[in-house]
């Protein structure tokens, strides 16, 4: 019981609303999305915010569900399937994602995050444009697609850690800022 | 050739797709469980569309929201689009955003640059 008390005193202090572990598919997305949108509709946000928070709330759920097909065909891993969290504090919201992942995807994704980070607005876009070009042409394009918006869309950097598991596996932790400023980005 | 006429919903948009009555439209929020299997009926249609195309094709889109995975099936519409207009026909497409949706109107420049078809922006 002390467990579940200290649980919620964590979640209160880090003004986390929604916190979520398991298997993650489009009607837990659409159900998380309805949610968030409820609560700020109630508390009266700015709807260029909603739409900033209901935008990477979509394309982080899509790239956990993806995740989640891709794992459910391979051997359990004791690590769970992966966590989802929304938080919010007084100047930003955060969307946090967790998923395992084994060590050899860890160099292309920190790349490719590293590289989102690293370009100016348009630069991103340039990227943006290109991967959607290549994802157009054949069906195994449009990789990373998602982050690069979610990073055009917030203006903020993608923070990320590799938290390792064992020797083959790792845990892939994203947060992503949204500031509850209205100003366009 | 049979028109198609798809109803919107919470994730997926309204696709009307009628040359009797020359209405080409796309509206709504797209955000599929699977942007593959709703998008392919509709790639199918144009591709039978241009083997027979009117002179003037408007293609309307009037989106609200759209995922990333849903911008490629939308780029996959718009270069079948651009198909037809290299073959000598007219075709324009209208790209209408909400007044203050800026990201919106961003993503049909983004488009218009990529596509050679005639954009119009249209605010509403």
């Amino acid at each position: 019981m002390k467990l579940i008390y200290d649980f919620h005193q964590t979640m209160v202090d880090n003004g986390f609303s929604l916190v979520y572990e398991g298997e993650i598919t489009h009607q837990i997305t659409k159900a998380f999305t309805a949610i968030a949108e409820n609560n700020m509709i109630t508390e009266a946000e700015d709807s260029r915010v909603k739409k900033r928070v209901f935008h990477v709330m979509v394309e982080c759920l899509q790239n956990l569900t993806k995740h989640s097909e891709e794992i459910q065909s391979q051997e359990p891993i004791k690590n769970g399937t992966g966590v989802f969290i929304v938080g919010k504090k007084e100047d930003a919201y955060h969307i946090i994602t967790g998923n395992p992942l084994s060590n050899d995807r860890i160099i292309p994704l920190r790349d490719l995050l590293d590289n989102i980070n690293a370009l100016d607005k348009d630069g991103q876009k340039k990227l943006f444009t290109k991967v959607l070009k290549e994802g157009a042409l054949s069906d195994k394009g449009g990789a990373g697609l998602g982050l690069i918006d979610i990073a055009r869309k917030t203006g903020e950097r993608l923070d990320y850690h590799f938290e390792p598991v064992d020797e083959k596996n790792s845990f892939f932790l994203l947060k992503i800022k949204v500031t509850r400023d209205s100003d366009e980005y | 050739m049979d028109a198609i006429r798809i109803k919107g919903t919470d994730d997926t948009p309204a696709v009307t797709l009628d040359v009797q009555n020359g209405v080409f439209e796309f509206s709504g929020r797209s955000l599929p469980e699977d942007v593959t299997t709703f998008y392919a009926p509709i790639l199918d249609w144009i591709d039978e569309y241009a083997k027979n195309p009117g002179n003037k094709t408007n293609v309307v889109f009037k989106l609200e929201y759209f995922n990333t995975e849903s911008s490629k099936l939308l780029l996959d519409v718009l270069m079948k689009f651009e198909g037809i207009s290299n073959t000598g026909h007219e075709v324009l497409i209208s790209w209408c955003y909400m007044e203050d949706d800026a990201n919106m109107l961003e993503a049909g420049e983004e488009y218009s640059e990529i596509v050679d078809i005639p954009f119009e922006n249209v605010s509403y």
